[in-house]
């Protein structure tokens, strides 16, 4: 649905894309993450053909989006960075604007508005300036605009950003939602935006792709990958023999020793589910095997590998 | 066609709507008014020549002040950045910006009418001078609003685009003056009395509608639009 291939785009003499690509299939609700000045609105602005790329190019619906933006702007519906909105302009008056300047007409136009009024939760304040309206408010007009047209693709840029946490929450069950019909993407600098809503992740840092994938593949992908940890009771010297011994294990440590009791860190041999296999091997070596635990590398730790590393 | 009309309300509203968008129409109405008012009784004479020659100079207050928010506004508030991801040519939005700010022009100008309507019960005066003068006006206005456009083009700051497009007017306005012309050597003077917006306007207001004039004014418009526009384009 959406394909970009090798973005670059400079300002002066910062390169703000540095060989962007990556697409997006239709139905997926893509979270585009990275940190503040990575990139991502510029990627959206090349996508909705607000911006162009100094190299590479973008396809929208089959369409490149340089020659044939006005079709390309037809089929996408667009939150932009910080929400603009005439602040002068009543809220019917500026969703009017918006669907004449996208082609409804009549009763077209009119049942467009109700339906998006009704889901963006603002058919109180239609008469209202928008200047007069809460930011929550605001943002449900932007969202508003964004799906006046049924748009077949939805981009939003950072559309939960400045919004208190029941806004929040609201705002991403409606990307939820509508991500059920429509191929989305949300940029965001807040992880569990992403883990909220998203099928799949795409970071971008320093104008670049770092990683992309379901939220599982990045989590499991991370350096750290999957630690099992283990607590013993009594015989750490054999313990700590036959751990070495066994070739399900790749590494084991021990962090911490409380009484008796031993807890090893142990990290597997590949992506193998190993905790049968440690029962078996404490039931036949006779260890009293007390607790046993997986943990993974959170999206957090993933992000911030990804983006601080040099 | 839609989409230009589409913008075309969306501007003409804002015009309407903001408590502006009337105080200009007032201070313009006002000044107008006076300024010819003032004179009309001295000269004991039904002339609305003195009337006309007034315009260009209340057109450079009056038209960058309804123009600098033209592109300037949409800059400063992001929301350019609709506009230019809705499905319409940029020409469009363009187009639709200059028809509503002609528009408003427009209204000014009929709001003027009471005073030769008046001068018409008054005694008889020359309809064709009038109707020459008020085309003249629309001209020279559109002239001058597609320069405040192109200066507004160039800006985030509202102010900015206002004294810019009012120095732009004001210095293609002052050339074709006959006090720059003597100053010249003759070859250089023809080119810059016709460049000057005023020679053509003197032309039109007395009522010689000149193919050359309309053409000038149609070329000036073109041009600065034309400007705007690279600069939008540019400066994305």
């Amino acid at each position: 649905m959406i394909e970009v291939n090798d973005l670059v785009k400079t300002y002066g003499q910062v390169r703000a894309l540095d060989g962007v690509s990556f697409s997006i299939r239709k139905g997926e609700i893509i979270g585009f993450l990275g940190p503040n000045g990575a990139g991502k609105t510029t990627t959206m602005r090349i996508i909705t053909g607000y911006l162009r790329p100094d190299g590479g190019n973008a396809v929208v619906a089959g369409y490149d989006v340089a020659s044939y933006p006005i079709e390309v702007k037809r089929r996408i519906g667009y939150l932009p960075e910080d929400n603009p909105l005439y602040m002068d302009m009543q809220v019917r008056e500026y969703l009017e604007f918006i669907g004449e300047a996208r082609g409804l007409e009549g009763s077209e136009l009119k049942e467009s508005m109700d339906r998006v009024s009704e889901i963006a939760g603002i058919s109180g304040v239609l008469k209202r300036p928008v200047g007069e309206l809460s930011r929550g408010y605001r943002q449900r007009v932007g969202l508003a605009q964004a799906l006046l047209h049924d748009p077949d693709i939805l981009i939003l840029d950072e559309p939960t950003s400045g919004l208190d946490p029941s806004q929040i929450v609201e705002i991403r069950g409606l990307i939820k939602e509508l991500g059920r019909e429509k191929t989305v993407v949300v940029s965001t600098h807040i992880l569990p935006e992403v883990s909220a809503t998203s099928s799949r992740v795409i970071i971008i840092n320093k104008g670049r792709i770092v990683a992309e994938g379901t939220i599982e593949e990045l989590e499991r992908k991370a350096e750290k990958g999957e630690t099992l940890y283990a607590v013993f009771r009594d015989g750490r010297a054999d313990l700590e023999r036959e751990l070495s011994s066994l070739d399900f294990v790749e590494d084991f440590q021990l962090v911490s020793v409380d009484g008796d009791e031993f807890k090893f860190a142990i990290k597997p041999r590949g992506d193998e589910d190993i905790r049968e296999k440690l029962f078996d091997f404490a039931v036949e070596h006779n260890f009293k095997l007390l607790e046993i635990w997986r943990e993974r590398a959170t999206l957090e730790e993933v992000f911030l590998q990804l983006t601080t590393e040099e | 066609m839609k989409g230009v009309r589409a913008v075309f309300r969306k501007e003409f509203r804002s015009y309407l709507q903001s408590s502006m968008g009337y105080i200009y129409l007032v201070v313009f109405l006002v000044l107008a008014n006076w300024l010819f008012l003032r004179g009309f009784f001295i000269v004991n004479q039904l002339s609305f020549r003195s009337f006309f020659l007034l315009m260009p100079w209340l057109f450079l207050l009056f038209i960058p002040a309804i123009t600098m928010r033209i592109w300037a506004e949409e800059r400063k508030l992001g929301t350019i950045e609709i506009l230019f991801t809705l499905p319409l040519k940029e020409s469009q939005v363009l187009i639709g910006k200059f028809l509503a700010s002609l528009a408003f022009l427009g209204i000014s100008l009929l709001l003027t009418l009471p005073l030769p309507i008046t001068g018409a019960f008054l005694g008889s005066p020359d309809v064709g001078q009038i109707v020459g003068g008020y085309l003249g006006a629309l001209f020279l206005g559109a002239a001058y609003i597609s320069i405040g456009t192109f200066a507004s083009s160039l800006t985030d700051s509202q102010i900015v685009a206002f004294i810019l497009g009012a120095i732009i007017c004001f210095a293609l306005f002052l050339v074709g003056e006959n006090f720059v012309l003597v100053t010249l050597p003759p070859s250089i003077a023809s080119v810059f009395r016709y460049l000057g917006l005023g020679s053509h306007f003197d032309s039109i207001a007395r009522g010689v509608i000149d193919s050359r004039d309309v053409i000038y004014y149609l070329s000036v418009i073109w041009f600065f639009l034309y400007l705007s526009l690279r600069v939008v384009e540019d400066k994305r």
